[in-house]
């Protein structure tokens, strides 16, 4: 019975695609081929898993490498890119993103043969951008030059803090004038593509020194900022700090206060909120991060990165959330062996789909209009979906969500609020693709 | 002194006692308390020709047991009763071994109680019946051993067992002296006008106080202290002279086998294999297989399949006669079919039934609820398998917006409830949500339609929802108990400030020896029906010791109280409060509310209220932001699983309102809370 109804549901989302129905795919329906450009074309994110040192709040994937085997890692980060370039079928690399870790240890050789790698085997163009994650230390900016002449035509720089004391107790290995001169660096380098991060929510921040902060750090960065706030997570020292009374965090309402403080001010120096932590001018939205929100495919190479694509190279139909191994010994080893080190795929089936393009296009200030949802889903349009519910009425009638001719958005206060109304959103999705289903 | 005793003693009778046929006798002020009465009240218009009875049995006996040599003289039927912990199993073991109805060994604990909750609780739940056979001065006894639980919330229980019996071990701990158990167990069999031996036990222990213990004892039940029998049950010091009491002080029962067969049905039991297993007391005559018997209560027809002892295995035998106490078998499918407190009769000898018992009434209640609806049937099957043998629990359906389809279960008290939790845990391994335990209030109606409506002017009120409303109320009534605590002394001051916060009201104090204190109160059942005796404990040290009994009901202003969330009522949080007691109560329902109510994106009131008014308030501050700040690099996949988790989450609360209340809200709020 289920079977049978999911067979139909693939008919239904997907009529352009039953020349595979006599594959055994069932549950799994196939992305929208309304636009073929969803399969044809993804963004390229390069994971550099080595840092010099932890620091004190990061849990993220990362690794201080015990001797240098550089060479190694660069061969490879183009092996892999070339095995899943091969499987992803796609025609056009749109961005590349070099994370980590921090990629800036990586030699600006190792970038270009990476970037070679990928036009020698798909298009991508010289407007493409191509982003590298910075660490304002004296090293990192004497190699911006080479970078960008790899290729490189963005920089995101950790500024995180211009507080000295916060820098050093957050266990970074720049300080602010490093991060001054490197951003000086990169503006030159890149005018309009130099992004900075801040981290807002540390250790004994307040909301005036915060405010201050950011006024400084507005008279002398680019165009793009990207705001964070400190997340306490376990396993970290910062985590055991706090645990044990030697550091206290900010309070909620600190950090509510502190994040519409920056909006604010944000807002007054010409920089438009395009997301959730993400800020530009002069249309310097990172394209690369914009990919991701609006649903498009993506291949992640490195240890521990994580892709979202339709594996068309191997017959694969659906989308696909894979995660390559997470240790850069094992990973390099897999890569070796057999071209590449992903760990775990999952089939997305559609409502899945749509989960996630719900989740991130709702972090986007223009939220989700009904021509992009109707890219994923032809079938169930927003209105469909939220139109006739109750609790979505309320939503909009407190004035945090809009549901209009555009689509659907999070309202200035709505967006703070976001993790409290995508749950709300995913049921109501949930309930109606069902209904759909059953209706079909 | 002995005044004032007695007088405490006809009080509490007047207050206490429910059975009928006791009435007369309570209100007769005795002076000289009559500790040893020789007949057994439900015996007692039997004709008695019991000393120069002869057995004439010409019956060839092809049983193990020749039951026909035991004429009635030659059977004394007992029971022992104690304070928790005092060593009544004990005492039963050694009693099993030295009559030879199980062999003496090491791993002789507890024999009579056999479910696991009684084991580990050190209690009786369930009467266990033994006979045991003893010789003396030449002569063979036939002595029934008909064990009781030892709470008075099962005093319904004990009540059973003691109308099978002429008399009573009294037992008290050399060590603890009087209990608040002992005290509601010397009464119970006090009014069941049986013979009481107290029976000393654990004189081994170091600190034993035998000398203060008797006086204790010849103080309060004004039993002369050479009567008093001291033992170590658990070393069989002196336990020989227990036997020897039971056949020198306690009467023989009443009847003879000449009679008409006459049973009472004390016990019963379901056998998934042979139906109903009933424990009787022949009363009179004599029973064999192959007989044609009649209940009395549903004047049906049973052929006797198998009869026999309870040693404490069935034994079973060709006959019962008169005076004797045994299990039959009589293809009984229901327990409802052997009505406790019925009357066997052979169906061509028709005789007047015995009185039999009213039937016990649930005095605490509670709704439960499995902890996931999957788990409804499983849970409905165990609560059926468990009031089949415990005919006591009244069970009720019930639903709950917030935690589904369940029951609301009566029990006969608090430690009633526990161990039918814990059975049903234990034996059935289910789950269950227990919500805090209520109190059946009533109303007296004041308009004509809504007595008529009723079919009259007293109504019970189990659930809030069924309230009835102040203008058509002429009054309300609320359950009273009459609680005793015993106590040393230097608790004094703090117990009875306890006890006046619970609304309680002194009945009686008396020192039972220099350090000791025995204290009556009379409380609204509901104030002690949640932690009561947990305070009382710790406010002590664990040295008081608390039991109540039931006193009718009383006046009492109620009110309902409602619990709002954003001005929307949650209905299944309304209570029915004393209005003393409803801003207390109030306020400690919002703050646990407050905790378990997850922030949300506007501010939420959480309001107790009596009508329009509010009378205490909490509030969860709104969200002023939460939203992650950060994806990194595409790692989408855990914080989908979080918002998934969430939204399962979200379809599984119970909305109010614009409010989500998690489920674990209201089992924070509703649920018993653990001790």
């Amino acid at each position: 019975m289920i079977t049978y109804m999911f067979r139909k549901a693939s008919r239904g989302f997907s009529p352009g695609l039953r020349r595979f129905s006599d594959l055994k795919v069932t549950e799994h329906v196939p992305e929208s081929p309304a636009s073929p450009r969803l399969t044809e074309q993804a963004s390229l994110y390069v994971h550099w898993p080595y840092c010099l040192r932890r620091c004190t709040y990061c849990n993220f994937n990362k690794y201080i490498p015990k001797e240098n085997n550089e060479d190694i890692m660069a061969k490879c980060l183009q092996r892999e890119t070339e095995t899943l370039l091969q499987l992803s079928q796609v025609s056009c690399i749109t961005s590349v993103f070099f994370g980590g870790g921090t990629p800036s240890l990586a030699h600006p050789s190792t970038i270009a043969k990476i970037l070679e790698t990928v036009s020698k085997q798909v298009n991508l163009s010289d407007e493409a951008e191509v982003t590298l994650e910075v660490n304002p230390t004296p090293v990192g900016m004497s190699k911006l030059k080479d970078y960008h002449h790899a290729g490189v035509n963005r920089f995101s720089i950790g500024v995180q803090s211009l507080q000295a004391k916060d820098l050093k107790s957050l266990g970074r290995d720049h300080n602010s004038l490093d991060a001054l001169q490197t951003l000086a660096e990169a503006r030159k380098l890149c005018p309009g593509g130099v992004s900075v991060d801040i981290m807002f929510g540390r250790p004994n921040q307040t909301t005036e020194l915060w405010s201050r902060e950011l006024s400084e750090m507005l008279r002398v960065c680019d165009d793009h900022v990207s705001l964070y706030q400190l997340t306490l997570e376990r396993g970290t020292q910062l985590f055991k700090q706090v645990q044990s009374g030697q550091v206290t965090m900010p309070t909620e309402e600190i950090t509510a206060e502190m994040y519409q403080c920056a909006r604010t001010t944000l807002q007054q120096h010409g920089f438009q909120q395009y997301e959730v932590s993400n800020f530009a001018k002069n249309n310097s939205e990172s394209r690369h991060n914009l990919s991701y929100w609006t649903g498009r495919q993506y291949i992640g190479v490195g240890p521990g990165a994580h892709g979202r694509f339709v594996p068309l190279g191997e017959g694969g139909v659906a989308r696909e959330a894979r995660t390559q191994t997470l240790e850069p010994d094992v990973w390099i080893r897999e890569v070796r062996q057999r071209g590449h080190g992903t760990r775990r795929r999952i089939q997305l089936g559609h409502l899945e789909l749509l989960e996630e393009v719900l989740v991130m296009g709702m972090r986007m200030t223009t939220g989700i209009n009904h021509k992009h949802w109707e890219l994923f889903s032809p079938e169930l349009s927003l209105l469909e979906i939220f139109g006739g519910s109750l609790v979505v009425q309320e939503l909009l009638q407190h004035g945090q969500l809009i549901l209009d001719d555009r689509g659907l958005r999070c309202s200035w206060e709505g967006l703070a609020l976001l993790d409290s109304m995508l749950p709300v959103l995913l049921v109501e999705l949930e309930r109606g693709f069902s209904q759909k289903l059953a209706a079909n | 002194m002995t005044y004032f005793l007695v007088k405490q003693l006809c009080d509490i009778s007047l207050l206490g006692r429910v059975l009928p046929f006791k009435v007369c006798r309570r209100k007769i002020p005795s002076y000289n308390i009559c500790y040893r009465v020789l007949r057994h009240c439900l015996v007692k218009s039997l004709p008695v020709l019991s000393s120069s009875f002869r057995s004439l049995s010409t019956q060839p006996a092809k049983d193990a047991v020749d039951l026909s040599k035991f004429p009635v003289d030659k059977i004394r039927n007992f029971c022992i009763i104690a304070h928790i912990d005092h060593g009544k199993s004990t005492l039963a073991d050694r009693l099993l071994e030295m009559t030879g109805a199980i062999a003496k060994t090491e791993k002789n604990k507890q024999v009579l109680d056999k479910l696991q909750v009684e084991r580990e609780r050190g209690i009786t739940v369930k009467a266990q019946t033994a006979s045991l056979f003893y010789s003396h001065d030449g002569q063979e006894y036939l002595l029934n051993l008909i064990d009781t639980p030892g709470h008075v919330d099962f005093s319904y229980e004990v009540s059973r067992s003691l109308s099978a019996c002429q008399g009573v071990l009294l037992i008290i701990d050399a060590n603890q002296g009087i209990q608040a158990q002992t005290v509601a167990n010397f009464y119970l069999a006090f009014e069941a006008q049986l013979a009481i031996i107290p029976v000393i036990n654990k004189i081994d222990l170091k600190n034993a106080d035998p000398e203060r213990v008797e006086s204790q004892i010849e103080k309060v039940f004004d039993i002369p202290r050479e009567e008093c029998i001291r033992i170590s049950a658990k070393l069989g010091t002196n336990v020989e002279a227990v036997l020897q009491a039971v056949v020198k002080r306690i009467p023989h029962p009443g009847g003879s086998v000449d009679d008409p067969f006459k049973a009472l049905v004390f016990d019963s039991n379901f056998d998934h294999y042979r139906g109903v297993v009933a424990n009787i007391a022949v009363i009179g005559g004599r029973v064999k297989k192959g007989d044609n018997i009649v209940s009395a209560h549903l004047s049906k027809t049973y052929e006797v399949n198998e009869l026999g002892l309870l040693r404490p295995e069935e034994h079973a035998t060709q006959k019962l006669f008169a005076g004797q106490v045994g299990y039959i078998i009589a293809g009984m499918k229901d327990v409802k079919e052997a009505q406790i407190g019925d009357t066997l009769y052979r169906h061509d000898h028709p005789v007047q039934a015995l009185p039999g018992f009213k039937p016990a009434k649930a005095m605490v209640f509670a709704g439960m609820y499995p902890m996931d609806q999957s788990e409804y049937p499983a849970l409905r099957s165990a609560i059926e398998r468990l009031t089949l043998n415990d005919s006591s629990v009244t069970v009720q359906r019930d639903s709950s917006l917030a935690l589904g389809a369940g029951w609301r279960l009566g029990f006969l008290g608090l430690l009633h409830m526990e161990v039918f939790n814990q059975r049903l845990e234990q034996e059935y391994n289910a789950s269950v949500i227990v919500t805090s335990p209520t109190v059946p209030y009533k109303a007296i109606l004041s308009s004509a339609k809504l007595i008529k409506e009723h079919g009259g002017e007293e109504v019970t009120i189990v659930n809030p929802a069924q309230f009835p409303d102040r203008s058509v109320v002429l009054e309300y009534l609320e359950p009273m108990v009459l609680g005793t605590i015993l106590a040393p002394d230097a608790y004094t001051g703090k117990i009875m400030s306890l006890c006046l916060s619970r609304r309680g009201v002194q009945k009686s104090m008396v020192y039972i020896d220099e350090q000791r204190v025995m204290l009556k109160y009379l409380f609204p059942l509901n104030e002690i029906v949640v932690d009561f005796y947990d305070l009382l404990k710790s406010m002590s040290s664990g040295y008081a010791s608390f039991d109540y009994e039931n006193a009718d009901y009383q006046a009492a202003d109620l009110i309902k109280m409602d619990i709002l969330l954003n001005g929307r009522p949650v209905e299944e949080l309304t209570t029915i409060v004393h209005r003393e007691r409803a801003y207390s109560t109030g306020k400690a329902m919002c703050e646990r509310l407050k905790e378990s109510i997850p922030r949300q994106m506007f501010e939420i009131a959480i309001q107790a209220a009596i009508g329009s008014k509010v009378i205490a308030r909490e509030t969860v501050k709104a969200f002023r932001k939460n939203v992650l700040a950060k994806c990194y690099g595409g790692d989408i996949t855990r914080k989908m699983k979080l918002l998934k988790r969430q939204a399962e989450g979200k379809k599984k609360m119970r909305r109010v309102g614009n409010v989500d209340v998690p489920k674990d809200a209201f089992i924070s709020v509703l649920k018993r809370k653990e001790k």
